[in-house]
């Protein structure tokens, strides 16, 4: 089943409005806001693709998350290499564990891979809180370069922002991808009937591996794209909070859909900053765990897919 | 070698309220099938309802734990009448969110009631340790050991030995034919979560005098409720038992002779290895694996 896509006007003015963004968002705050969006869009787009194509729940996630963010910021400040580099190693580390998870997860559905999940995301936190040699412990890791091509640096949030739309364009162009192709559908069938689709001859543990690596990899990219962001990374990426709020992004936005994770991330992104000044963290939270709740009961496909379903109702 | 027994009795006293924490999840997580997540905040609760009647309303020492143990009850059986009811047919999917919803509205609901500042609760007992040959124990880890035996026998009797217990027995065996020899089987998962709920508030209830009391404390009684179900075997009581009292000699082991950093990965690892190896625990009767 191939992925609607939404009206090409629709397309066209969406990419200009995103296009020409930094010139006429004056407050760079917005951009800055934009620009960590984006990032949680990339993590989110990886999470739904284990979440939402092959039905499994991942929340260990931040693991992947972290893994990427350390990866790049170790190979620029100790190894000396370019961002792009440390970025190519993040996917490449942060995919190799999303292996790991798949492959010894084989068995294992539902709860327990879940657990296994929050298991191994525990072990990696705790593994940077105390391996102070590698990873500077507490302290964290401070001073991360931005990425240079060329004479041109990303150190301005305008070019950042460029690069992190970059960013989430390939992840959605990769994941529409791979959904519309065979293996995407191997994906859909593992999800729907498991027992069915192994009857069929699809192989299910080469494709949920397969759908760990891919996720895992993006999400390492995203977290490489937030250590050379913010220029700093410590183990707070592995606090439980980014892993619900990438939950939440994907099950509110509309999980199995391509748009619903990055509309999802938008909001969740946005929807903080705006209640900033009106309410406390703690309060934030606190609803969200109480949207999450009635997500569940109201709104279990997500926001995208009741909106297009409305859509399609004449 | 006196080293090693003081860890083992230190392990002993901790493992006991892990049993505590074990057993209540079992009997949601083995015979309900839901994913409670949440478990480690009624852990929290019952000892901030400890410290609220000690410190708060300077109620005597033994009224804590009655009190937090009525609290986990009453609020583990609204929680089940107003989240897991509705949802009774529903994916493990959709239950699982809806519990992590519920562990993320409580921590914040207690981190906005009581502040983000660890409180201390306090207790009668002396802080010379009672010393018997080599071996030291506070007089409090001591009450809190014995206490967590009793009301780990006091579960066990009230699952073996009241028509409570074998109503929810027979309903976790068979519900339709329970519902058909008259049991209500609503109200048999009501009472089952409010069971584990009110175990959980106890084992906090325990703890809280040892350590401190602060809101994230119930996220790693969740990770270790569940690796000590996992190891006893889902639904399995006596298994749990055992599971808790191992994990807090092992960790305990650990944290004394490896590294008390890592301490708390202990459990992970053990989630982790039973999972792969012996999915359905050390003493589970039948294979369930998801």
């Amino acid at each position: 089943m191939r992925a609607r896509l939404p009206s090409t006007s629709l397309l066209v003015a969406l990419a200009v409005v995103a296009l020409t963004a930094p010139f006429w968002l004056t407050n760079p705050y917005w951009l800055h806001v934009l620009i960590m969006g984006g990032i949680f869009a990339v993590l989110a787009l990886s999470l739904n693709l284990l979440l939402g194509y092959t039905g499994q729940l991942s929340l260990g996630h931040a693991a992947f998350f972290g893994i990427g963010a350390y990866a790049s910021a170790l190979t620029t400040l100790k190894l000396e290499r370019s961002a792009w580099e440390g970025l190519a190693l993040a996917a490449l580390l942060a995919g190799l564990a999303g292996w790991a998870i798949g492959r010894l997860a084989l068995k294992l559905r539902g709860a327990y891979f879940v657990l296994v999940t929050i298991s191994f995301a525990g072990v990696i936190s705790l593994v940077s809180v105390n391996w102070m040699e590698l990873t500077n412990g507490p302290l964290g890791l401070p001073g991360i370069p931005a990425p240079e091509l060329g004479p041109w640096s990303f150190r301005t949030k305008r070019a950042y922002y460029y690069l992190v739309l970059a960013a989430v364009a390939l992840s959605y162009l990769v994941c529409r991808r791979l959904v519309g192709s065979r293996i995407g559908r191997a994906f859909l069938a593992l999800r729907e009937n498991e027992a069915l689709a192994e009857s069929v001859g699809i192989d299910v543990t080469r494709y949920l591996v397969l759908a760990a690596v891919i996720s895992a990899a993006m999400a390492g990219v995203a977290g490489g794209l937030y250590a050379h962001y913010t220029r700093f990374v410590s183990p707070e990426v592995f606090l439980f909070t980014y892993t619900v709020t990438m939950v939440i992004m994907v099950v509110a936005g509309g999980k199995g859909t391509l748009a619903g994770p990055i509309v999802g991330a938008l909001l969740f992104t946005a929807l903080p900053e705006a209640l900033r000044e009106v309410t406390s963290w703690q309060w934030q939270m606190l609803t969200y765990g109480l949207i999450l709740v009635l997500l569940v009961f109201f709104l279990p496909r997500g926001i995208v897919p009741t909106l297009s379903r409305l859509r399609k109702s004449p | 070698m006196e080293a090693l027994l003081q860890h083992l009795v230190n392990g002993l006293v901790l493992g006991g309220t892990y049993a505590l924490l074990g057993i209540g999840l079992t009997l949601i997580f083995g015979l309900m099938n839901v994913v409670n997540f949440a478990h480690g905040e009624f852990y929290t609760l019952g000892a901030y309802t400890a410290f609220a009647t000690l410190a708060l309303l300077g109620l005597p020492f033994l009224a804590a734990i009655p009190a937090a143990i009525v609290v986990g009850i009453v609020l583990g059986a609204l929680c089940e009448r107003v989240l897991l009811r509705p949802l009774r047919g529903e994916s493990i999917d959709s239950v699982m969110l809806v519990m992590i919803g519920l562990w993320i509205a409580m921590q914040n609901a207690e981190l906005l009631g009581w502040g983000g500042v660890a409180k201390s609760v306090p207790h009668p007992f002396p802080t010379k340790p009672l010393v018997v040959g080599p071996l030291g124990i506070a007089p409090l880890r001591l009450f809190v050991f014995v206490t967590a035996i009793a009301l780990i026998v006091g579960a066990q009797l009230v699952i073996h030995r009241t028509k409570l217990g074998r109503a929810m027995r027979a309903t976790f065996q068979d519900a339709d034919t329970a519902a058909l020899m008259g049991v209500r089987i609503g109200r048999i998962h009501t009472a089952t979560f409010a069971l584990g709920s009110g175990l959980a508030a106890a084992a906090g209830a325990l703890l809280g005098p040892i350590f401190l009391v602060y809101p994230s404390m119930g996220d790693l009684a969740s990770l270790k409720a569940f690796s000590v179900v996992i190891l006893g075997g889902l639904g399995n009581v006596a298994g749990a038992t055992f599971g808790g009292l191992l994990l807090g000699v092992v960790e305990e082991l650990g944290a004394g002779y490896i590294s008390s950093g890592y301490r708390d990965a202990v459990g992970f690892v053990i989630i982790i290895l039973v999972l792969l190896l012996r999915p359905s625990g050390l003493f589970a009767r039948t294979e369930r694996i998801g």
